[in-house]
């Protein structure tokens, strides 16, 4: 029976606008939300657990204002919430928080960690594959379907198509969109999910080696010429050619 | 002084040319460059001889770059690489080896970087609605955006060291379902031409090919035509649940410009909308805008354009 682990981070809605003030990104009027492809790595990972008969937990390395995806997860159907934080940490980098993934990783017994392909916020992607590089592990990126049995057999976009690629276990798996339905919470369990607790744990993290220097936002690009009417197409075309000089 | 390590990128078994853009990116950072090839070959090596601003080339041949596992790639690399601060194309198979190989180093790994200002590194944000730069102590390994650094010279002459390594592969190949078409990803293309919910039905989409087939263009899709219509793969999904691309010419087509939609395409280098809602938000954002319909305005565009080019 699989220990299975899924990794779920707090980010700002996609649909918010996003303000920089003096030279930092002002969230405070920003709805926040689990990032949308760990829904994918919740569903994915679940679909594990019923084929396989092991258990779920959610982690997520946050303040306790993250608890809310954690119950999110727990009412989607995950079966433990863990919750890893040290008032200390602040701009974690990629060295440091895959230290305490790995770490607390360890320190649950997982045989596999699914995780979203990137997170809303930073888009970066490094957590799945860092993660398995410091466990010694395989990993698997940009999965879109997955069939399990004492290994997981993923699909995953290729250059030539869609690959099938075996996956020994224990690994990370990375979760993209897939061509499946994720599953909503229900009323029994958003009702659970109210009384769930959440496990507190802790980790030891190295110092970072980045500091964040500045937030900004992207220059403004200069207004831009506009044509009315379809004939215009032509002229736009030209354009194209001899001023922007991308044909 | 560090060592500065690029790490050439691999298309089909060749270089692919934005490699010379990350020798740029490696001189804005502090210093030349070592440029390493991975390969399973090393004649293909023989195609970046002339770069300038190299201090030396190190092919670095294994099996596993043939295939795309990236514990294979990362242990392979790490074998034959110095130590120092190491740049890879932001592309996805490189973004996970840059992850292993800093994991592996227990350094830090900095993504999709468009700006370098010495030790200063600036990637996008929240897809693009802002921007992060990040200070740097001591040694990374940083993955850089391509059509972003101008290409370095061709005036040089370097030598070619072959170094065999061998890699650690945890994954297996187990088939590959050869995609039907043969049209670029919106991901890899220098041109891309994307429809939206305007475009009516999914049939349509076939005049954004013809369009796409004359200028060497891969199709994409806004979110709202892939949520709508199952013909659309979200394979084709330019936005911030789907593909973030940064080409020479983006076309949007019936997209009204939704910040999910913006956030995955507002970094191409020229942008052109066809909408025929002239108050659409794509409008603030293209560099030319028709407002039309895409019957009156595509067939009119791909006439001028096949006169243009064919």
């Amino acid at each position: 029976m699989p220990t299975i682990v899924v990794l779920v981070k707090q980010v700002p809605d996609t649909n918010a606008k996003i303000v920089v003030q003096g030279d930092r990104v002002d969230l405070s009027s920003v709805k926040m939300v689990m990032s949308p492809y760990d829904e994918f790595a919740i569903e994915t990972a679940i679909r594990h657990k019923e084929a396989t008969d092991g258990t779920v937990t959610a982690l997520t390395v946050g303040g306790p204002g993250s608890e809310k995806i954690l119950k999110d997860a727990k009412a989607i159907g995950v079966d433990n919430i863990v919750r890893v934080w040290d008032e200390s940490w602040s701009d974690l980098d990629s060295n440091a928080l895959q230290s305490i993934l790995s770490e607390t990783i360890l320190g649950l017994g997982a045989t596999v960690v699914y995780c979203g392909k990137s997170a809303a916020d930073t888009g970066a992607g490094s957590t799945g594959p860092g993660l398995a590089e410091r466990l010694g592990w395989g990993n698997a990126s940009n999965v879109i379907g997955a069939e399990y049995s004492d290994s997981v057999v993923v699909s995953m976009p290729v250059e030539s198509g869609v690959a099938k690629i075996n996956v020994a276990l224990p690994a990370v798996i990375s979760c993209d969109k897939g061509d499946f339905k994720v599953r909503k919470p229900n009323v029994k369990g958003i009702m659970m999910a109210k009384k769930a607790k959440v496990e507190l744990m802790s980790a030891t993290a190295p110092t970072s080696s980045i500091n964040i220097a500045s937030h900004s936002m992207p220059p403004a690009k200069p207004a831009g010429k506009t044509f009315e009417g379809g004939a215009s197409a032509s002229q736009v075309a030209q354009l194209l050619r001899d001023e922007a000089n991308v044909l | 002084m560090t060592n500065m390590i690029v790490i050439a990128e691999l298309s089909k078994g060749n270089i692919h040319p934005s490699t010379a853009e990350l020798v740029t990116a490696a001189h804005a950072f502090g210093g030349e460059p070592i440029l390493v090839v991975p390969c399973t070959d090393a004649s293909i090596a023989d195609s970046v001889q002339s770069l300038s601003g190299i201090s030396k080339i190190i092919a670095v041949k294994s099996d596993v770059f043939d295939g795309n596992d990236s514990s294979g790639w990362a242990s392979a690399l790490d074998s034959a690489l110095p130590s120092g601060t190491v740049l890879c194309l932001a592309t996805t198979r490189s973004k996970d080896v840059a992850a292993r190989l800093a994991a592996r180093r227990n350094i830090s790994v900095v993504q999709d970087v468009i700006r370098i200002d010495g030790a200063d590194l600036t990637s996008p944000i929240y897809s693009g609605k802002a921007n992060q730069t990040v200070s740097v102590s001591g040694d990374a390994v940083i993955t850089v955006r391509a059509n972003v650094f101008d290409s370095a010279g061709n005036d040089g002459s370097c030598d070619i060291s072959v170094v065999d390594a061998s890699g650690d592969v945890k994954t297996a190949v187990q088939e590959i379902m050869q995609r039907a078409s043969t049209r670029l990803d919106v991901s890899e293309a220098n041109i891309v031409i994307s429809g939206g919910r305007g475009m009516g039905s999914p049939a349509n989409f076939a005049h954004l090919e013809a369009v796409a087939d004359t200028i060497g263009a891969a199709v994409g899709a806004s979110r709202a035509a892939v949520d709508t219509w199952d013909e659309i793969p979200h394979s084709m999904q330019v936005g911030q649940t789907g593909k973030t691309v940064n080409p020479n010419l983006y076309i949007a087509v019936g997209i009204s410009g939704a910040i999910q939609h913006l956030a995955g395409m507002r970094s191409s280098k020229y942008i052109v909308a066809i909408n025929k809602d002239a108050d659409a938000a794509i409008f603030q954002h293209a560099d030319y805008g028709i407002v039309a319909t895409w019957e009156e305005a595509l067939p009119v565009f791909q006439e001028a354009l096949s006169a243009m080019l064919g």
